[in-house]
């Protein structure tokens, strides 16, 4: 549901009341349409959906008051703003660029602590390892981390711009590359909002197999993390017993639509095809995967020397994660657990059990791979039960026709890192505005905060454990 | 610790046996789409990146929707088998099918000069990657080749973070901008002889981002490229393919 509101101030006193009554911010966005002033857009999930807020700015300005002062969850948000178009937000506390790389002069490192023998090692963006680019600018006396910035705009590719005047098939594919990692949470997202706008009803069955693939997904995105929490404490068997799950994880995937990444299944108005296993298989695939994930992991969990490494490692306190709103296996290991699937459902989910997580509230490294590990075991009791609900729809179409015209609607779904939302406009057929917000943008912002006593060799547990993607924070 | 080594010692092997015996997973790959023919009577808009022109596709923009082959199957298919000479180019018009404009002599040439100047590095290779601007699945697949299905060490490859120490750039990505500095630097920095694979069809030619403000449209605009992997992303195995092709071992 989108709300104009008479003004600014009056748009953010609406915000921040309504934060404050329960609803999560889950984003701000700027659109300039037709090159006219610029349109402000909040979104907050609420029980029911996702609602937007929004106002235009009066012509001619060039700044409007900033909402992180009042909500210090808007502090990269108004930075992005800000970088694409020029727009100043008054009283933001440090609008340095954020995903468009200034004049290579302005580059300096920023220092935010001083004191005898600070100094600040820069990492990245050309990283060791197989990394995505991001650089870290960790300040540090030699042990602790008093400090920690980030500069992600190395890989900024411009995503939200190539989207205008696309139509929906093509965007979908982009929404896909938006953050590869998670092309299916992405492709989810994005139709959910064109289908609202055609007013479409996908087939019963592409619903279950939209769960089908976006299940496989997180449980591979969660593997990703094992294997990398593993590899940081030199677990040499345990890191390739995770990369030989998820490998075979990502081989069954191709085996059911010819991509490793669930490419190409998720279409608008259904899925472009059924999967090529039939479902008996699924089954017995996803059951061996299951015995032979959870033996793992359990020994994972039973190795005190690789635990030791987690436990009390960057913690983020309940209040921030509330505060923020923070989304996915981050909020959950907090104590804040705001499911997409659970909140606000969408295509197979109402017809399927998921049990809510159990409550965390450590908020630390081990908090979040026990969310993890959940999330891979509910994952694969929702496989299962898509499975055997897919042989009851045999005359279900993959896909039905889904060409909307005109018309306005935001769009999410739960991706492995959490909430991924999709704020679409279409007119004449074609995307006039299409705003993508993935979780790893809402989340990274956190990882400021939870070097509090933590030391550099903490540093790969911690970035693995926050588990996001740089090319959907930078998009 | 012990309970980690019987883990390991259970499953047995799982690495391929590739390249010395074929792989039954390599072989069923689906690649990216090729053309049977000419393709002058369809509508160029069919492709959403534009590969589709009169002589038939380009595999360098295939982004493997698969929309060409389900439209007309009488003039596309999918190409199958992430390895052998074809899966990767040693020129960029390589990779235009059905008829590249270049005779097998011209490719031999090229293999040729290309293992002439990488002859030193058969035996013991080392390979650094660079992310220009990828969508983050590209790492994923180039990671899993340290995995124990694909184990690339019994291979003598190795990745290593120094410039300095690299035999072999891997450039993924769209050619972000902001890469375009720290690529470079990359580049410039890792002794001769060097050699350069495009990473994905993103890399090659920028796939659904085209050239722009925030992107080139492929990385050959800031570094020189060798080897040019379509796919999106490409298998672990497609990679591998390319690696071995641009050391000479293939």
């Amino acid at each position: 549901m989108t709300m104009t509101q008479p003004g600014v101030t009056a748009l953010w006193d609406e915000l921040c009341s309504r934060v404050k009554t329960g609803d999560r911010f889950a984003g701000l966005s700027g659109t300039m349409p037709d090159g006219g002033p610029l349109v402000l857009s909040a979104y907050l999930a609420t029980a029911r959906g996702i609602d937007t807020l929004e106002t235009p700015l009066p012509p001619g300005v060039s700044g409007y008051p900033a909402l992180t002062p009042r909500l210090g969850a808007a502090f990269w948000y108004e930075r992005v703003i800000h970088d694409r178009f020029g727009v100043v937000p008054d009283g933001h506390p440090r609008l340095a660029p954020l995903i468009r790389p200034g004049p290579p002069e302005e580059h300096a490192l920023p220092r935010h602590v001083t004191g005898y023998g600070i100094f600040t090692i820069p990492h990245g963006p050309v990283r060791s390892g197989v990394m995505e680019a991001i650089e870290y600018l960790v300040e540090t006396p030699g042990e602790a981390i008093p400090h920690l910035n980030m500069r992600v705009f190395y890989k900024h590719r411009g995503v939200a711009d190539r989207f205008a005047g696309m139509t929906p098939d093509d965007a979908v594919l982009l929404a896909e590359r938006a953050e590869g990692i998670a092309s299916v949470g992405h492709a989810l997202a994005f139709c959910h909002a064109v289908e609202q706008i055609a007013g479409c009803q996908p087939p019963p069955a592409a619903g279950l197999v939209r769960v089908l693939h976006a299940e496989l997904e997180r449980i591979a995105n969660h593997l990703d993390v094992a294997v990398r929490l593993a590899d940081a404490a030199g677990l040499a068997v345990a890191t390739a017993r995770f990369a030989l799950h998820k490998e075979r994880v990502q081989r069954l995937v191709s085996t059911l639509c010819g991509s490793r990444f669930g490419r190409g299944v998720v279409v608008p108005g259904g899925v472009a095809a059924l999967p090529l296993l039939p479902p008996a298989q699924i089954l017995a695939e996803a059951g061996k995967l299951r015995t032979a994930i959870t033996a793992d992991a359990g020994a994972l969990m039973g190795t005190s020397s690789f635990l030791d490494r987690l436990r009390g490692t960057g913690p983020l306190t309940p209040a921030r994660a509330r505060q923020h709103g923070a989304l996915g296996p981050i909020g959950k290991a907090s104590g804040y657990a705001d499911d997409a699937r659970l909140a606000r459902p969408y295509d197979g989910y109402p017809s399927l059990t998921l049990p809510s997580a159990p409550a965390h509230a450590a908020g630390d490294a081990l908090a979040r791979l026990r969310v993890r590990w959940e999330e891979v075991d509910q994952a694969f009791g929702l496989i299962r039960q898509a499975a055997e609900q897919l042989p009851e729809r045999p005359g279900d179409p993959a896909r039905l026709p889904c060409e909307p015209v005109r018309g306005r609607a935001a769009g999410w779904a739960e991706a492995p890192q959490g909430e991924v939302l999709y704020d679409v406009e279409l007119v004449d057929g074609r995307i006039a505005r299409c705003q993508p917000r993935s979780a790893s943008f809402h989340n990274l912002v956190l990882m400021h905060e939870v070097f509090t006593g933590d030391i550099l060799t903490d540093f790969p547990f911690i970035e693995a454990s926050f588990g996001l993607s740089v090319a959907g924070v930078a998009l | 610790m012990s309970i980690w080594v019987l883990r390991g010692l259970r499953e047995g092997v799982v690495t391929t046996r590739w390249p010395g015996r074929p792989d039954a997973y390599a072989d069923g790959w689906r690649g990216p789409a090729r053309s049977l023919g000419p393709a002058d009577s369809v509508d160029p808009a069919l492709c959403p990146t534009g590969a589709i022109s009169a002589q038939g596709i380009d595999q360098g923009r295939c982004i493997l929707c698969g929309r060409c082959v389900a439209e007309r199957p009488d003039l596309f298919a999918w190409s199958r088998g992430a390895t052998g000479p074809a899966a990767a180019g040693l020129s960029r018009d390589a990779l235009v099918v059905p008829e590249p404009p270049e005779t097998d002599e011209a490719v031999e040439a090229a293999r040729a000069r290309l293992r002439a100047r990488t002859a030193a590095l058969r035996r013991s290779v080392h390979v650094r990657h660079v992310d220009a601007g990828s969508d983050g699945s590209e790492e994923w697949e180039i990671q899993a080749l340290l995995g124990p299905v694909y184990d690339i060490h019994r291979l003598g490859v190795f990745f290593t973070a120094s410039p300095r120490h690299a035999d072999v750039l891997l450039v993924t990505g769209a050619g972000a901008r902001g890469m375009s500095g720290p690529l470079r630097t990359t580049y410039d920095g890792m002794p001769d002889p060097k050699v350069v694979i495009a990473v994905g069809t993103d890399a090659v030619s920028g796939g659904l981002l085209t050239e722009s403000e925030p992107v080139t449209g492929g990385v050959a605009a800031t570094v020189p490229v060798d080897v040019w992997l379509p796919g999106s992303p490409p298998s672990p195995f497609g990679i591998l393919n390319a690696l071995l092709i641009a050391v000479g071992q293939l």
